[in-house]
């Protein structure tokens, strides 16, 4: 797969366009994490509403197209789902939304990251951890 | 080639075998060398050599292997001293730049930082120039300082000024930084901080393997630089002490080969520099630092830096007429390395990074282990390009037209 592939138009107007990017007023949830190789950052916030339903989400960060991209695609698909579905999310569902592109190993981390950070504020707020299986380089 | 002759890196590359291979279909485009550096047939071979016929533990075996062995070993630590103008006696044998701190954080400064000291670095430091000189502030209630940049990214001389006055402990800065650029004139600066009475470090892992470096004109107490970086292996580097000064620290680590004698509550030091080298040493890369020395001083460290510095006029000419790249660093290329960090218009770093390495070009994309000056600079990461003897104008040429079909798929 070719870059070609990898930035096409869908991903670099999420990059440059991002829906709901910003920061809410009064959230349930609040999480942050960096990608410490690239010093990717996201800073995701939820509102849950009746049924602990995801009533609203937004993101602030810098980084790479595909990490911004990603996380914006993914509060698009989180926002109405109930929380408990976070659960259940998988990163296979974000590459999907990115059109599956071949990242290759440091780059699926950036695809990753908002999703990370959205599981670690949601499993937070649910008494649970998230341990993030791409963490680390080991095999 | 004589002396004279300026490096043709074309016929260079045959040297290194990793130049010939290819990536994702190319030729391999390698500008990655501030990070690592390509290993030439000799130094593999000097690898080789040692495990394939003279395998052995130094300075106890008393076998035919043992002596061979320490010889080499011994022998490369020569020829590394005297490559930056040391006695062998001064140089210890480290993993690389980052122990050496490490290293001179523990043994020298857990005795001679005291509560209330100053430390000064440099806002362009890599984190191994910093981090362990905070822990240390930490644990002795030291306080760690910055010395500033002007906008062009060298050095505020008067913001250097004024914190000397504070009677720092230690001065801690580098010869030449690993994003900017920049070369430092660590000779003036250390004389300035030796008059203020404090003890001198100097980061030499981006010049040693870049330009001519004599430790001694220089000034400085301490002066560390990496092996990987100067075509040697992995794992080793040096810690180059002024004259005495290793006599008067503590032991780093302990164990075996540092030791004179042990007692069932005490123990006595070997003699420098084996002080510093506990446990079996790593005498392989030791000696294929050797052979790495052996191939730079047979090409000259002056041929070398005047290579570096006729293509970065070039990359800096060429990459001028590309609309929204910005170079950060010096403007005046004489006082800089082969180091470029740039961004280019809205294109992150890493997304530049992954369409280059489609077309077999490696650049550095990130923060590169200076987050303190990430943040002076504004940006969150940058591109990285740095050359090395085996670069020509190719390499460039490669690079620009790879940033210029980022800006198309960009539609920059």
């Amino acid at each position: 797969m070719s870059s070609a592939d990898i930035y096409r138009e869908i991903i670099l107007d999420y990059y440059r366009n991002p829906r709901n990017f910003g920061k809410l007023e009064r959230s349930d949830i609040a999480s942050r994490d960096t990608n410490p190789l690239c010093g990717d950052e996201i800073e995701m916030q939820v509102k849950l509403g009746e049924g602990m339903k995801i009533e609203d989400v937004k993101f602030t960060g810098k980084g790479c197209a595909i990490s911004q991209a990603a996380a914006s695609m993914l509060t698009e698909l989180a926002k109405g789902k109930p929380l408990e579905w976070v659960r259940s999310l998988a990163k296979e569902d974000v590459f999907k939304m990115l059109g599956n592109p071949d990242l290759g190993p440091s780059r699926v981390k950036c695809a990753l990251l908002g999703m990370k950070v959205l599981k670690t504020g949601a499993y937070g707020y649910l008494g649970a951890h998230y341990d993030d299986p791409e963490e680390s380089d080991l095999p | 080639m004589l002396e004279s002759e300026a490096i043709n890196a074309e016929r260079m590359r045959a040297d290194f075998p990793i130049l010939s291979r290819k990536v994702h279909g190319k030729r391999l485009v390698y500008l990655d060398n501030a990070a690592t550096t390509q290993k030439p047939q000799a130094v593999i071979d000097a690898l080789v050599r040692f495990y394939s016929t003279y395998n052995s533990n130094v300075h106890r075996s008393v076998h035919t292997l043992g002596e061979e062995a320490t010889a080499a070993y011994e022998g490369s630590r020569k020829k590394t001293a005297e490559f930056v103008g040391a006695k062998p006696r001064d140089l210890v044998f480290v993993r690389g730049t980052t122990e050496a701190t490490n290293l001179v954080g523990s043994a020298w400064g857990e005795k001679n930082v005291k509560k209330g000291d100053v430390i000064v670095v440099t806002r362009m430091e890599h984190h191994s120039n910093i981090v362990p000189w905070q822990r240390l502030a930490k644990r002795n209630g030291a306080s760690l300082k910055y010395v500033g940049l002007d906008p062009d990214g060298t050095l505020d001389l008067a913001g250097f000024e004024d914190l000397l006055r504070e009677a720092p402990r230690l001065v801690a800065l580098t010869h030449c930084s690993n994003v900017l650029g920049t070369v430092n004139d660590v000779t003036k600066l250390c004389s300035m901080a030796k008059r203020a009475g404090a003890t001198t470090l100097v980061d030499g892992a981006q010049s040693v393997p870049h330009m001519p470096v004599d430790v001694g004109e220089i000034g400085s107490d301490f002066y560390a630089f990496s092996g990987h970086k100067m075509l040697g292996p992995t794992g080793i580097g040096a810690l180059v002490a002024r004259e005495g000064l290793l006599e008067e620290m503590d032991p780093f680590q302990t164990g075996g080969e540092m030791i004179r004698e042990v007692f069932d509550d005490h123990s006595t030091w070997n003699d420098v520099p084996y002080k510093f080298e506990a446990g079996t040493v790593n005498i392989a890369d030791a000696i294929g630092l050797g052979a790495a020395v052996d191939y730079l001083d047979a090409i000259g460290m002056e041929r070398v830096r005047d290579h570096e510095l006729r293509l970065l006029d070039y990359a800096f000419k060429e990459l001028a007429s590309v609309k929204g790249l910005k170079i950060y660093g010096p403007a005046d290329t004489r006082s800089r390395a082969g180091v470029i960090s740039f961004n280019y218009a809205d294109v992150h770093p890493h997304d530049l990074a992954t369409i280059l390495d489609e077309e077999g070009i490696a650049i550095r994309s990130g923060h590169h282990c200076a987050q303190p000056l990430m943040r002076w600079l504004d940006v969150p990461a940058t591109s990285r390009a740095s050359f090395y003897i085996y670069n020509a104008q190719d390499d460039v040429d490669a690079l620009k037209a790879g940033i210029v079909k980022a800006g198309g798929l960009f539609k920059v």
